[in-house]
């Protein structure tokens, strides 16, 4: 279970944020842009720091403020699905995905063995010589996620997978994407500002306000917020 | 027949307004040929200001005597020094300048404006004054040069000092060209790396310098161009011995006052160079858009 409840004092407001996700449960983290979806992400991947507060994963500290643990990015174990993909342009498709086992130090054959294994699974062997620039919006998500997947994360964390896709696409990659976290049966946060894009994904939604979150509920309620109390809100219902 | 009249009037209104329209047109298409003409004739002139003394370089070498300069020790000694202080300066400025260009695109220190001034200063200081100012903080009775002369350390007029005077001068033109490389390589690509389990190094090794390479390969080519070029701080500095300070902007300049051939000798290797340098960062250049991300 990934447990977290940290504060940081933004530019525009105060960031405080408690969240918990359990193995295998996908949580949406919506809100509009610049409400601090990406920081909280940032926040738990580590690549940004708290000013208080605790991060933990299954009972191990990645940030405590009060026995002063900040366990580095690279030490976290955490698979992380960038908004723009940040593949690496200077690799071909195969070294993006070896990327993090070379990191590891882990043997050639074994990175082979991994990577061919993962790239034939996502229907990217075809293409492993090409560019990491220069295959397509869809491909690059795929990429994207087998990179993140292949360290065998313990948590999963993806920045809007779906927004730099084509809308006809959207439909195909949402179901594969939903298959293929539940497979990995670790805790999920997947932000976005746009419900209706990934809310068959998930199991569980929080609505993020200024820094806060002000709505908690299941996924499948969350597309209701909506058109309840929230309705005349149009701040808020401009989510869904 | 008011709206004849009123008809006829109309007309006339749109022939005067055609008629203008076509002067006016006429106007701003010979303001146009005008300007398109001076700008091109500009464009001439500083292109000959700058050929013409290149090529009458080419022009005015008797071919013969410039070969039998190439034999010359002074030529063959300023090329050795120059190629050997240029090259030992560029290694120098890329080792030392490769972190600080990093750290300067990367993070925030206090002091950090002023320490950028203080590394851009050597571009726009006189050479001469660079090479005395050299020579007050490093020479015998200099403010440190004093305590590395009692230690039994001397600097000035050495080959030391020339690579000291080349590292001066032509280490802001690497870190200013490594700073935009490293700013220009996206943050989230360093993240991403650091998410997937490599550490700071591993990512700056294996993310950044591939995606800055281009760049910092240029970088290296301006110092190194410039450290070839380095005349002014050198001689105030590490003075103008055959063998041991005389680089060849120096050796021109001494061969001047006795041998025109051999001062044309080197004056035409140190074109050649020049331009190889220019074409050089001119294709790099061009690979690092190739290379840039979508």
């Amino acid at each position: 279970m990934l447990q977290t409840d940290v504060r940081k004092k933004l530019r525009d407001f105060d960031l405080e944020v408690s969240l918990s996700v359990d193995d295998g449960e996908i949580l949406l983290l919506v809100g509009d842009n610049g409400c601090g979806k990406t920081t909280v992400l940032n926040l738990i991947a580590g690549l940004m720091d708290p000013d208080a507060g605790l991060i933990h994963q299954s009972g191990r500290a990645l940030f405590d403020s009060d026995l002063n643990v900040n366990v580095p990015p690279e030490a976290r174990n955490i698979g992380y699905v960038f908004q723009n993909y940040a593949l690496f342009p200077h690799m071909s498709v195969y070294d993006n995905v070896a990327f993090g086992l070379k990191a590891r130090k882990i043997p050639a054959s074994e990175v082979d063995f991994m990577v061919k294994d993962r790239l034939e699974a996502a229907g990217l062997w075809e293409i492993r010589k090409a560019r990491a620039s220069s295959i397509s919006g869809g491909q690059k998500q795929r990429v994207a996620l087998a990179r993140a997947l292949i360290i065998e994360p313990e948590v999963l964390l993806l920045d809007e997978p779906l927004s730099a896709l084509d809308v006809r696409k959207q439909d195909a990659v949402r179901r594969e994407l939903r298959e293929t976290i539940h497979q990995c049966r670790v805790p999920s946060i997947i932000v976005t500002h746009d419900l209706r894009n990934v809310a068959c994904i998930g199991d569980r939604a929080s609505l993020l306000e200024m820094g806060r979150i002000t709505l908690s509920g299941p996924a499948e309620d969350a597309m209701d917020w909506g058109r309840g109390a929230l309705a005349e809100d149009s701040a808020r219902s401009q989510f869904y | 027949m008011a709206t004849d009249q009123a008809k006829i009037g109309y007309d006339r209104g749109l022939k005067c307004r055609d008629r203008d329209v076509d002067a006016g047109d006429l106007f701003s298409r010979a303001k146009m040929a005008g300007l398109k003409a001076g700008l091109g004739a500009l464009l001439i002139l500083a292109m000959a200001f700058i050929a013409l003394p290149v090529a009458s370089l080419f022009l005015k070498s008797p071919l013969d005597a410039i070969i039998r300069s190439l034999h010359d020790p002074m030529v063959t000694d300023a090329l050795r020094l120059s190629l050997m202080t240029s090259t030992l300066t560029t290694a120098t400025v890329v080792a030392m300048g490769t972190p600080i260009a990093y750290v300067h695109a990367r993070f925030q220190y206090p002091g950090k404006e002023l320490a950028d001034s203080l590394l851009d200063l050597p571009v726009i200081m006189p050479p001469a004054v660079a090479g005395i100012a050299l020579l007050m903080a490093f020479g015998r009775m200099g403010f440190l040069g004093h305590y590395l002369n009692a230690l039994g350390f001397s600097i000035a007029f050495t080959t030391m000092a020339v690579i000291f005077a080349q590292v001066f001068v032509s280490s802001p033109f690497y870190i200013r060209q490594a700073r935009t490389s490293f700013e220009d390589v996206d943050l989230s690509l360093e993240n991403a790396a650091r998410t997937l389990g490599a550490s700071r190094t591993y990512t700056f090794f294996h993310v950044t310098i591939p995606l800055a390479l281009n760049g910092l390969i240029s970088g290296a080519i301006m110092a190194f161009a410039r450290s070839l070029g380095e005349f002014g701080a050198t001689i105030m500095f590490a003075g103008n011995l055959q063998g041991r300070t005389q680089t060849m902007p120096l050796a021109i300049y001494t061969a001047m006052q006795g041998d025109l051939d051999v001062s044309l000798c080197l004056a035409l290797i140190l074109v050649i160079i020049s331009f190889l340098v220019i074409v050089l960062v001119k294709l790099l250049t061009r690979q690092v858009y190739k290379n840039a991300p979508n």
